[in-house]
């Protein structure tokens, strides 16, 4: 009876070595540092917090209540609002450009999409401290507009919506070129000529033919655009000083300040469902294989 | 007919400066944020506010005594190290995800494309609680492991990819010479895999090292990255020291890319020479 087991124990190993030696690793580290914490996510969002800081295990759904808080709804609407606004100029700045870089012969463009990526490598916090310069007081654009005479008093230009806007589009425009470049390139050109052929003038064409064959780019940029401009709780905090608040900010200090995690798990939630709803839109659009195409 | 044919030519040529030069903008509206990091690299002032004079002390700082450095090394640290197990377990794990059938393969390819989708702070909550609820003390160990954790789907991804446009039947050809699996694997797959492998590195390495907001969550009081340390200083103002660091960090970035095309050129150069000494 042992031994039969045995031999089955051991045909079953033998059939599935090379899946587990392979495969197993990667399944493993998956399993424990992706799918168990996120379940844990799910669940402690519907516990609460006891009077130390810890979780109390019981069910709950007043994180849910609490986030529908006015003061809260009004951050969230915010960063919906930064993060729409970031991903529509992303796109209209990174089309063209991506369309321009696509025209070009391929030895070029590889250089053109490397210049685009360079910046990407230095430290993201610095390039966005150079807005604080540039902005500040008594900084060059201020000082420059005081002596051509456009304006009589130093303009406000830190802390407000529209820096941390600049400052989400310094971080994400290489995401956005990089997707639209891909599907652009990909682009038949045949087809705009047929369609020129056949009467359509250039705005046509363009509408009609070069956006919905380049649509799975023009999703892909948004899903990289827009779910990561609703977490970057550090730029609104290097270029806002604070100011501005984003749900990204507001889970940062669920968790590292105020140590409410069921709150902040809530909120974490809220945006995985914002991320599920984009996702879904692109599985509608291009399949989920295209975005790895971008990398 | 003519006519016709000029019109539309002159149409497509002031298309094209039009987009030249709006392609142009977009690429200052890029570079300008680092042409003023590095002006403000030599701003004579503790604290980086306005331009007071120009000075190299920064410079000469970051090489002779520097407290910004250590947090250099402690991020090329973790960077290397998540990038070797990152791209190890990847590698090999996409090569078991492609070839192989397995019960829960659906739910790894899943749970791979969540790193890579949903916001970085989401997955630095969930490892943080991880990390506090296995009791495992924050620190060096714990953001080495959470690199790994969002580097593994990009190498996947890559590797994925490399792998399905690869021929099998040259594996198989090794195989029918007497070669097992194991030999095959690492003297016929993963030399063809070289280039997918550095281009892993590659990105895994620059996701470590410029990593703010995950590392921010499991960093723990005593060790912190350099990013990290940035986040901290940026709210009462950074020095111009941290401009020259990251102005020395993006010449040597450019100057080992213009070494990489020149040696490719060289190399590219002297195959083509010595395909015709042959003939």
């Amino acid at each position: 009876m042992e031994d039969t087991i045995k031999t089955k124990r051991m045909s079953w190993g033998r059939r599935n070595a090379p899946a587990i030696a392979t495969a197993g690793p990667v399944s493993f580290w998956m399993i424990v540092f992706v799918l168990l914490p996120m379940i844990y996510v799910v669940v402690i969002s519907f516990m609460s917090r006891n009077v130390y800081g810890g979780i109390d295990f019981t069910f709950t759904l007043a994180n849910y209540k609490e986030m529908m808080e006015p003061l809260y709804l009004k951050v969230i609407w915010k960063s919906f609002k930064l993060a729409v606004l970031t991903t529509v100029i992303c796109l209209l700045l990174g089309y063209p450009l991506a369309y321009y870089i696509a025209g070009k012969p391929s030895a070029t463009a590889a250089k053109l999409i490397m210049l685009v990526m360079i910046p990407y490598w230095t430290n993201s916090l610095v390039r966005l401290y150079s807005y604080n310069l540039l902005g500040a007081t008594n900084g060059p654009i201020n000082n420059f507009l005081l002596k051509i005479g456009a304006i009589e008093a130093p303009l406000d230009l830190l802390y407000s919506d529209g820096i941390v806007i600049v400052g989400l589009l310094t971080a994400m425009l290489p995401f956005s070129v990089l997707p639209l470049y891909t599907s652009i390139e990909k682009l038949d050109k045949s087809l705009l000529e047929a369609s020129k052929d056949l009467g359509a003038n250039a705005f046509t064409t363009f509408r009609k033919v070069t956006i919905p064959l380049t649509m799975p780019g023009i999703v892909g940029c948004i899903l990289l655009v827009f779910i990561p401009s609703l977490g970057m709780y550090y730029v609104p905090e290097a270029l806002g000083g604070g100011k501005v608040m984003l749900i990204g900010s507001l889970i940062r200090n669920q968790f590292l300040v105020t140590k409410n995690w069921p709150f902040g798990a809530s909120l974490a939630i809220l945006m995985i469902l914002m991320t599920l709803i984009m996702m879904w839109i692109y599985t509608r659009v291009a399949s989920l294989d295209d975005l790895e195409e971008v990398f | 007919m003519k006519d016709r044919v000029g019109r539309i030519e002159r149409k497509k040529r002031s298309f094209n400066l039009k987009m030249t030069i709006f392609s142009l903008i977009v690429f200052a509206f890029i570079y300008l944020p680092i042409i003023v990091m590095i002006v403000f690299s030599f701003n004579d002032q503790k604290r980086n506010y306005y331009w007071k004079g120009f000075t190299f002390k920064w410079y000469e700082k970051l090489f002779t005594d520097s407290d910004l450095i250590q947090y250099l090394w402690i991020s090329l640290a973790i960077a290397v190290l998540a990038t070797i197990i990152s791209v190890i377990i990847g590698t090999i794990g996409a090569f078991g995800l492609v070839r192989f059938e397995f019960k829960i393969k659906k739910l790894i390819n899943g749970a791979l494309y969540i790193p890579v989708v949903i916001p970085e702070v989401v997955l630095g909550i969930a490892l943080l609680m991880l990390y506090e609820t296995a009791n495992m003390p924050l620190g060096m160990a714990a953001i080495v492991m959470a690199h790994v954790t969002f580097c593994i789907p990009f190498v996947v991804i890559i590797m994925r990819g490399r792998l399905a446009g690869m021929d099998q039947s040259i594996e198989e050809a090794s195989m029918d010479l007497g070669a097992n699996r194991l030999t095959t694997f690492m003297r016929v797959t993963l030399p063809m895999l070289v280039p997918g492998i550095l281009s892993s590195c590659f990105m895994s390495f620059t996701l470590s090292i410029d990593d703010v907001i995950i590392s921010n969550f499991v960093a723990g009081p005593k060790s912190t990255t350099l990013p990290v340390k940035i986040l901290s200083l940026v709210k009462v103002g950074l020095s111009p020291e941290v401009n020259a660091l990251a102005t020395v960090m993006i010449a040597v970035l450019i100057l080992g890319l213009l070494l990489n095309s020149l040696t490719q050129a060289i190399l590219k150069k002297r195959a083509e020479n010595n395909v015709k000494s042959y003939f």
